[in-house]
């Protein structure tokens, strides 16, 4: 323990994102009351700003990376990779949530504050290298992303959503810390690096079967929060009742930073015990990808299959992890991203849809919508390809390097198992295609109305990030692969 | 008598586990619902300090007052999320909460 504890100014720097959003988060707080009703959008320009300038923040404590308050937290390449994707995602959410908070007359101020609150959780969590700052930034996150599912006070689906959301991630929180406390039990320590020093070590290290029940509790709940199976219960129900909006950004960017703790604690802390607990993630994996797309097939709401897609992506992700190689890793970053993408812009074609109270979201209230709206149409199309992973897409070279990294470390029959799944899910994706294509342009479609500012960014943006990904992909991938062995 | 040592706080702490776990999962009133998860935070509070006095290592305490004020946040956000919907459907039992389903 150094004996001078005040933070050296590298340290603050290497802290800057994460003190920029709380600042900005509180500022929209304080001047919520004063501005009210005057000018609601202000908040949603603030944040975006917010969110800029912590995109430039994190870049900029990249040229310095390194350790920062004893080691608490990891300023790497991995930690800048997932710091700059949770804030595009939130970028990307603020501004398709411009229309949305103005059709249904919500509080704008303590949303985006919201956001920017859940934000600082997540970019937290994604540098942390230390399983109570890990805990800390997980919480912060969630603590915001359960008051966001249920905004609409007054909505019963929304009360719902939150609640279930709540109950089921507060369960997951107690599960995971159970396997921290442990953990923290048998090594004495907290520090990624240490666990890993003391797991590695044959002459110290602890009895298996309690490493195993530690290992497997953080796994139960870590999984929760990716909605991977058999602990996605609750992903469909919250992401249908929640507003559309918070579910694109809850889909994508609380997840992407739950896999960013995900990989790194499996990746650093545990990979010297990596044949233990990779039969755990491959039955996981499989089993979000087969539930996932299988469930999908029979939705109806619009959603609610978007919901169940989403587990089964988190299943893909979960074949990346099993192959536990660090090109595993860096496949399973760039899956990320590209999944960031296509998700949010998805969500946000459904947000433009369904309209007042949310009422047109069955997959019907898509037909013609190729003919009343074509660019609406087109963006969405450009989204449910990348899902497929059909080629010129960043969800093709997601996959891609997915299986690739699962075949390299010999996990055929996971890799037969997935490519079959890919075929199962083009299937309920295609439907939306004809759909919008086909039919004629129904009671939905006609009463649409035009796309506004924020929204068309909103799908523009993410539409030309899919391709420049699936056709310029080596760029992000080499620096995925570069930062794929963390700050170890 | 025997001195109580290490082991029997984890006993206490694995009971109070599986007294939390048994609650989440069985009982139909979300109030005791989140009571019990309340006790599974207990629980790892419990098994962090005996760890903590056991290592004479002052790491577990603090973890165990950051969870202590992790989980009052929780329960004024969860208590808050359950009047909303206690406003809407004037019921708090979990089974009474099917809005969405498949």
């Amino acid at each position: 323990m150094p004996a001078n504890m005040a933070p050296s100014s590298a340290e603050i720097l290497r802290f800057l994102p994460e003190i920029i959003l709380a600042v900005m988060g509180t500022f929209i707080m304080v001047l919520d009351p004063l501005v009210r009703g005057k000018s609601p959008k202000i908040f949603g320009h603030i944040s975006i700003l917010a969110m800029l300038a912590a995109i430039g923040a994190s870049i900029f404590a990249y040229t310095n990376p390194g350790p920062a308050f004893s080691g608490m937290l990891m300023v790497d390449g991995f930690a800048t990779f997932f710091r700059v994707l949770v804030l595009g995602v939130g970028i990307l959410a603020v501004l398709s949530s411009y229309r949305f908070l103005d059709r249904e007359r919500a509080d704008t101020g303590e949303y985006h504050a919201l956001i920017l609150f859940s934000l600082v959780g997540q970019c937290v969590m994604v540098t942390a290298n230390e399983l109570i700052m890990i805990f800390i930034g997980l919480e912060i996150s969630s603590i915001a992303t359960y008051v966001l599912a249920g905004y609409l006070r007054d909505d019963k689906r929304a009360n719902e959503a939150a609640l279930k959301y709540f109950l089921l991630g507060s369960f997951a929180t107690a599960f995971l810390l159970y396997g921290v406390a442990i953990i923290y039990g048998i090594t004495g320590t907290t520090n990624l690096s240490a666990i890993r020093a003391v797991l590695s070590n044959t002459t110290t290290a602890p009895a298996g079967a309690v490493v195993g029940a530690a290992v497997a509790l953080m796994f139960v709940g870590l999984a929760f929060k990716v909605s991977g199976a058999p602990f996605q219960i609750w992903a469909p129900d919250v992401y249908q009742g929640a507003p559309t909006p918070v579910t694109a950004f809850m889909s994508a960017g609380p997840k992407a930073a739950a896999f960013a703790v995900f990989l790194r604690i499996f990746m650093t802390a545990f990979e010297t015990v990596g044949t233990g607990w990779e039969p755990l993630v491959w039955v996981s994996a499989l089993l979000s990808m087969t539930i996932g797309n299988f469930a999908a097939l029979v939705q109806q709401n619009i959603k609610r299959m978007l919901a169940y897609s989403s587990i089964a992506h988190a299943g893909y992700v979960l074949v990346a992890l099993a192959a536990r190689s660090e090109i595993g890793t860096a496949a399973a970053m760039f899956y990320l991203a590209a999944y960031a993408m296509m998700n949010v812009g998805a969500f946000a074609v459904v947000a433009h849809l369904s309209g007042k109270g949310e009422r047109r979201l069955s997959l019907n209230d898509f037909a013609g919508l190729g003919v009343k709206q074509p660019l609406t149409a087109a963006l969405l199309t450009i989204f449910l390809l990348s899902f497929i992973g059909v080629p010129l897409t960043g969800g093709f070279f997601g996959k891609f390097y997915i299986f690739k990294a699962a075949l390299q470390s010999n996990l055929v029959w996971l890799t037969v198992l997935g490519l079959l799944n890919s075929a199962v899910a083009a299937y309920y994706y295609l439907r939306i295609l004809v759909v919008m294509y086909m039919h004629e342009p129904g009671e939905a479609t006609l009463a649409v109305e035009p796309l506004s500012f924020g929204l068309s960014a909103a799908l523009i943006l993410p539409a030309i990030g899919t391709f420049v990904l699936g056709i310029f992909p080596s760029a992000l991938l080499q620096f995925a692969d570069k930062s794929s062995i963390f700050g170890r | 008598m025997a001195p109580i040592t290490t082991g029997h706080y984890l006993g206490l702490s694995a009971a109070l586990l599986l007294i939390g776990v048994a609650g989440v999962l069985t009982r139909r009133s979300i109030v005791v619902v989140l009571m019990s998860i309340e006790l599974i935070l207990n629980a790892v509070n419990i098994n962090l300090i005996a760890f903590s006095s056991n290592s004479q290592n002052v790491r577990g305490q603090i973890f165990a007052m950051f969870i202590i004020a992790d989980a009052v946040a929780e329960a004024a956000v969860g208590l808050g999320i359950l009047i909303a919907l206690f406003r809407n459907k004037d019921t708090v039992l979990a089974d009474e909460v099917d809005l969405l389903k498949w």
